[in-house]
């Protein structure tokens, strides 16, 4: 048995780097530093090593052969799910330019959420060492925060040394929409989080009335979606009074019509509170299964984020037209390539038309794909890099275990020389 | 494989060649002097044409997050600029801040053999060399952002000696692989933090006991002792600032004879005279340059039309947020490290500002005497992108042409500029200095920009036309590493260039401190913050090259 100290995780979005895994041949266990999300995404036993086409063992290069063939017959190839790492993605945005697929990643419906209101209007955002050092008020919105993050409040809330709070413990936490299912955001003294509860469809209201109130415009209204509006006159105060104010949300948790508008009525706030003269800055929770790594590879290899088809020959971005799910029930697509490295049971939606597997070893299915290639995960199987939620860290992954298990990218590069 | 190139009238400033014709060799990649009994393979009748080092861009932001932020929030502007797949190329999009794939391809095609990203911020180096890596044919490296990082304004504050400080700055160009140091608006992103808003040459961080004279003391210094032949990279305090010709020159004069470089020194240079209380600080700057041997420069010039400016000063992007345009913009403070803001822009020549702006930096080139300290950049994609150098050629190159476009300007700004006065047209052999000779010896490239015997063969080769714009556009041919890489300006064969670094000696047990800082106020463990040579090798085609240090081991 062997034991590797300052393990990344590539699961939490955090870049959570300080796990220790121990090994026992393929056999994982995360010993220290685990969580809800890390470990069992860690410690999930290794399944099939072996490619099945058509459900009988083949060698890798026939199952590439096998696939390579299907999409050279293929209209309109659709290159989806693109849960990987950065050299995973880099082939992947290859093999969809070279056969002129489009492509999707499966958490786009959420992250389009931040896209839409980023690429409009644009935001003031912040990274966890920020947060860690200097947050004195922390603002969840619409979101649980400790199930998403497991670890967040005591890697960054809770942390003893701080180089500008004196005293990490009297930070303020002010919950609004969703209540925290745990106790993670309770103080170490046993202070608890200040919580203003709303319905998800809510929000929208309550938002632009808080942004009003920062504004200093004059609000009628007792009430915005059961919450008082005294109450969120407070909350705005309190944002004007905040040395260094941070607002959080999820977009996944954003499970309502037109969120990018309510994502975008808080970025907005944000800028306000610093055009008032206070610093406050915003930070978008993401970075689960690849979705930033999509966002960024993507965005440096096409200039957009990754809802793109390059059926034209050159990168075309519609962040509505090219969902994997529409096209698939549509009709519009007549091959699924379908990529989920870090998760088994993120199988393919259901189609009628042939489907190629690039999936975390050990993925089941109710419907056989006509290509199966298991692959290992990146930062247990082999080394790479990913993205953390706040897009400015890739971490480097590395490799615990000798499963034998190809990467992503050698699988897609092998399947792009086969055609 | 014996290569000869034929007759072509040669520019290579660095051997002192000004246009003679002569004959280049190149065999395994490399310029070699004539062999003796080897059969030439391969000819190239370059008689008439005009050759020169391949070009290198010394400040392009092509690496790293704040450039992805911008082309992420621009979709528009990749709609209205569309590239194709060829047989040879993959496809992408263009205009102000081009993907990956078409800034290499795109920057070939102009004769450029390398690029150097000038902010590369410690935290987010690997993915600036991500990027930088699958950006084709050119060499690249970056300049690592130090001087806003808690890092070192602690040490500062602690009174560190400069021994330590200088281990410190070592240990960061090794740990996130840069060839020189950049300061962006010195202590200045670390001040926004604290909610300065803005922060002058002698003004101390409201937290740290430091100034921004201190800042660019200490390093150039540290940047002087370990032999680092790149001089401290400096974007200086009050960016766009009306009056900041003041800073500036008081930047020059404070250093106190130490090496450093002036970047997008254009941005820096603005009086306050004027109806419109905004006037050109170009001559006066120039003088300074001129005066002042141990200054370089390079312009940061603006040219008109739709731009985005993405920079590590988040304190004047965010002061300059309300000149959006389209109105949408970012900023961010990064990990105890630094920020970003980036903000787009669209320079017009009917607005006062931007039309003095344009006159501002082209005073700046014709009035600095010396080719071997000012260097071409438009600061890419701040004040243009970089497909627009062919025209600022043109621009330095025509005095006609200059005029012509000077009469079109705002006319108020035509008259706070003395640019219709200046004679002075840039020979081709200048033009060679100011981007291949100078820029290779200011970065200390060794084998680089110059068409020496063992020199890499990077050659661009031109068609003589009176129209230097179209002639720097569209080049005959481009060799990389002695492969053709470009014939009529196109990109015919992919390559993968280097990136080049530097490695002073740094004493291992600044680890030891280091190692508990990040233990406590960081988010990631130090061994994993380091960025390892085989990120750069693991994938077949990239590589790194490390450039000599003064008096230092390699």
């Amino acid at each position: 048995m062997t034991e590797i100290t300052e393990v990344p995780s590539p699961f939490c979005g955090m870049g959570t780097d300080d796990l220790t895994v121990s090994v026992e041949r393929t056999a994982l266990q995360v010993t220290e530093n685990g969580c809800a999300v890390n470990t069992p995404a860690f410690e999930q036993p290794l399944g099939d090593s072996k490619p099945r086409v058509a459900s009988k063992e083949v060698p890798l290069q026939e199952a590439a052969k096998v696939a390579a063939d299907l999409l050279a017959k293929a209209q309109q190839p659709l290159v989806a799910g693109c849960a990987t790492d950065v050299n995973g993605m880099r082939a992947l945005l290859s093999l969809a330019d070279h056969t002129g697929a489009i492509l999707d990643n499966m958490h786009f419906n959420a992250a389009r959420r931040n896209i839409l209101a980023m690429q409009d209007s644009g935001w003031m955002n912040t990274t966890l060492a920020e947060v860690k050092n200097r947050c004195d008020l922390l603002l969840v919105v619409g979101t649980d925060l400790e199930s998403f993050a497991p670890r967040f409040f005591e890697r960054y809330l809770w942390n003893q040394d701080s180089m500008f709070v004196e005293d990490t413990g009297k930070r303020e936490i002010i919950y609004l929409g969703k209540a925290p299912s745990g106790s993670a955001s309770t103080a170490p003294d046993g202070r608890k989080a200040d919580v203003h509860v709303c319905d998800d469809q809510d929000l929208p209201e309550v938002l632009s009335v808080l942004r009003a109130l920062v504004k200093g415009h004059p609000v009628q209204a007792e009430s915005a979606g059961g919450i008082a509006a005294a109450d969120l006159q407070a909350i705005a105060d309190r944002l004007q009074q905040a040395a260094y104010g941070v607002v959080t949300w999820a977009a996944g948790a954003f499970d309502f019509s037109h969120a990018e508008l309510a994502v975008q009525t808080l970025c907005e706030m944000v800028k306000d509170i610093n055009d008032r003269g206070t610093r406050c800055s915003g930070l978008p929770l993401g970075g689960r299964e690849g979705d930033q790594t999509a966002s960024q590879v993507s965005g440096w290899t096409t200039g957009y984020p990754p809802r793109i088809s390059f059926s034209r020959g050159f990168p075309d971005y519609d962040p509505y037209l090219y969902d994997a799910v529409s096209l698939l029930a549509e009709g519009e697509a007549d091959i699924l390539l379908w990529v989920s490295s870090f998760d088994a049971a993120k199988i393919p939606p259901d189609t009628d038309v042939p489907s190629i597997v690039i999936g975390r070893s050990g993925m089941t299915f109710a419907q056989e794909p006509e290509v199966f290639i298991p692959v290992g995960t990146p930062g247990i199987d082999h080394s790479g890099h990913a993205y953390r939620m706040d897009n400015v860290v890739a971490i480097r992954l590395k490799k615990l275990r000798d499963s034998g298990l190809p990467s992503t990218s050698e699988v897609v590069t092998a399947i792009q020389q086969a055609l | 494989m014996l290569i000869k190139l034929t007759g072509g009238t040669v520019y290579d400033p660095a051997n002192g060649v000004d246009g003679k014709k002569r004959d280049i060799y190149i065999q395994d990649g490399r310029i070699v002097s004539r062999p003796q009994d080897v059969q030439v393979d391969q000819e190239y009748d370059l008689r008439g044409k005009v050759v020169m080092a391949g070009a290198i861009d010394m400040h392009t932001h092509i690496g790293g997050g704040k450039g992805n932020i911008a082309r992420i929030l621009l979709p528009e502007d990749h709609r209205a600029d569309p590239v194709v797949r060829t047989a040879v190329t993959r496809s992408g999009s263009g205009h102000a801040m081009p993907s990956t794939l078409v800034t290499g391809y795109r920057y070939a095609e102009m004769g450029y053999t390398a690029g150097f990203e000038p902010a590369v911020l410690p935290v987010n180096a690997r993915q600036a060399h991500m990027e930088m890596a699958d950006i084709p044919i050119l060499d690249k490296g970056g300049y690592v952002l130090l001087g806003s990082g808690d890092y070192l304004l602690r040490m500062m504050t602690a009174k560190k000696d400069q021994q330590a400080i200088n281990d410190y700055v070592a240990w960061t160009l090794h740990a996130a692989k840069g060839i020189a140091i950049k300061v962006v608006n010195a202590g200045g992103i670390s001040a926004f933090k604290f909610n300065q808003r803005k922060l002058d040459l002698d003004e101390k961080n409201s937290h740290y006991e430091v100034t921004p004279r201190q800042i660019l003391q200490t390093l150039a210094t540290a940047v002087k002792e370990l032999g680092i032949t790149h001089p401290l990279h400096v974007h200086g305090c009050n960016l766009g600032v009306p009056g900041n010709v003041e800073t500036t020159l008081d930047t020059m004069q404070g250093i106190g004879g130490l090496p450093m470089h002036l970047t997008h020194i254009q941005f820096h240079s603005y009086g306050t005279e004027g109806d419109f209380k905004f006037s050109s600080g170009g001559a006066q700057i120039a003088e300074a340059i001129n005066r002042h041997k141990n200054i370089t420069a390079d312009v940061g010039q603006i040219l008109f039309g739709q731009t985005v400016t993405a920079s590590g000063d988040n304190m004047r992007q965010h002061a300059n947020h309300q000149f959006a345009n389209p109105n949408k913009w970012v900023c961010m403070d990064i990990e105890c490290d630094a920020g970003c803001g980036v903000v787009p822009f669209k320079y017009r020549d009917q607005n006062f500002v931007n039309a003095l702006q344009w006159a501002i930096g082209l005073e700046i080139y014709l009035l600095v005497d010396d080719p071997w300290r000012v260097f071409l950049t438009t600061d890419h994609p701040n004040g243009a992108p970089f497909t627009s150098y062919p025209h600022l050629i043109r621009l330095l190159m025509d005095r006609s042409f200059r005029n012509d476009m000077l009469a079109t300007i705002h006319p108020e700004a035509q008259k706070m500029t003395t640019l219709g006065s200046i004679d002075r047209e840039y020979t081709l052999n200048e033009i060679a200095i100011m981007t291949r000779a100078g820029v290779a010896k200011i970065i200390g490239l060794q084998d680089r920009g110059a068409l020496s015997p063992g020199n890499w063969a990077d050659i661009t080769v031109y068609s003589d036309d009176p129209d230097r714009e179209k002639m720097f556009a569209r080049p005959d041919y481009v060799f990389k590493d002695g492969e053709l890489v470009v014939r009529d300006g196109q990109v015919v064969k992919v390559t993968w260039g280097t990136t080049h670094i530097v490695k002073p000696d740094w004493d291992p047990g600044i680890e030891k401190d280091l190692q508990k800082y990040f233990d406590r106020y960081l988010t990631m463990k130090l061994g994993n913050f380091k960025i390892s040579d085989d990120e750069f090798t693991e994938d077949g085609r990239g590589s790194l090259t490390v450039q000599p240090t003064r008096g230092g081991a390699l």
